[in-house]
């Protein structure tokens, strides 16, 4: 068995690739943990009314731009899986380095924004809705961390033309990150 | 992905985004303008009507979920449903704050705490009217700490 490598087939009884099959069954357990998040917020958000002059604090500038810069490492993602598509690596791994680069950016973005926030006194304990508000937008920061990451070490491959299927799976998995986001910033951010 | 060329699926892609971004600007102006005529809807369509069809751009054009076989949309489903389930049980509990025998104090009094102290403060936010720059003093938080306790009121 030495240098013997299990490769991830194709599952007849659902015609897709077992990773892809894996990155969905992952994609539905966020669905509950977001979704339960998100959920959650709004039902306190919607019998709270005082919950309105708490969001009035949180940075829509910021909050916009960081929609952006999620948006577009969501095109340079499908780019990605676009060029591994037609076989070019190294372009795939250009591409996803660019990704990476939206993920660092959003994050610089973030820590500016709380570090705002909690010199002004609006830390997670200030009251429920800080609460949930450092509770959704870090919980979805841990998965931009996490995504980027994996990213790292696909376009790490894909550069040497190697497991370039990977490249699809991780590019649906940031650009579900970037769905979360889409929900989160008008809650977060309009709604106020 | 639709039978396009290279060239013709990469600029696909590119449109999409731009399209991605315009809603973004509508999803940021429009409640400003809903806030400012005082049309709740203006606001509830650009901010969350927005958002839905944001989001099934990107499920669409870039997940290309509609291509997949049938399993995936039925593995999505279940979980969506089971969040449904979730909502539908523990709503009516969160968004009344009384019941037929029971009354939510603590709820109550921090809606009419919060409410009072958001009025007092002049009710608005640092967010965008600072830039970040925060020159206001509203240092101190809104702590209206209600733990949601439910207390008993015919038992």
């Amino acid at each position: 068995m030495a240098g013997f490598k299990p490769i991830a087939n194709l599952r007849s009884a659902t015609g897709i690739s077992t990773p892809k099959l894996a990155l969905y069954w992952l994609l539905g357990s966020e669905i509950v943990i977001f979704g339960g998040i998100l959920a959650s917020y709004l039902m306190h958000r919607m019998s709270h009314d005082e919950w309105a002059f708490q969001a009035m604090h949180t940075n829509t500038m910021i909050g916009s731009i960081n929609t952006l810069v999620l948006l577009t490492s969501s095109l340079t993602a499908v780019l990605a899986h676009h060029e591994a598509e037609h076989g070019n690596g190294k372009q795939a791994a250009r591409y996803l380095y660019f990704t990476m680069g939206g993920a660092l950016l959003f994050l610089l973005f973030k820590s500016y924004e709380w570090s705002i926030e909690i010199e002004h006194g609006y830390t997670i304990t200030a009251s429920p809705f800080w609460s949930f508000y450092y509770t959704a937008a870090g919980v979805h920061a841990s998965h931009v961390i996490a995504g980027a990451i994996a990213m790292w070490f696909v376009a790490r491959d894909a550069a040497k033309g190697e497991e370039l299927h990977r490249v699809e799976i991780v590019g649906l998995y940031w650009h579900f990150v970037d769905l979360v986001w889409i929900f989160l910033f008008p809650l977060l951010y309009i709604a106020k | 992905m639709g039978g396009r060329g290279y060239a013709e699926q990469k600029a696909h892609y590119i449109k999409t985004w731009g399209i991605l971004c315009g809603l973004l600007l509508v999803s940021i102006v429009g409640p400003e303008v809903g806030a400012v005529t005082g049309i709740a809807v203006i606001t509830l369509i650009t901010a969350f009507g927005v958002a839905g069809y944001k989001a099934w751009l990107v499920v669409k054009h870039f997940m290309h979920l509609t291509e997949e076989p049938p399993i995936i949309w039925y593995i999505l489903t279940v979980c969506l449903v089971f969040l449904g389930m979730f909502f539908a049980g523990v709503s009516p509990d969160v968004m009344n704050h009384e019941g037929t025998r029971w009354e939510n104090v603590a709820a109550k009094q921090a809606v009419i705490d919060g409410v009072a102290e958001g009025e007092a403060s002049g009710g608005h936010g640092h967010g965008e009217a600072h830039g970040g720059d925060h020159g206001d003093d509203h240092g101190e938080a809104h702590g209206n700490e209600h733990d949601d306790g439910h207390d008993e009121k015919g038992h």
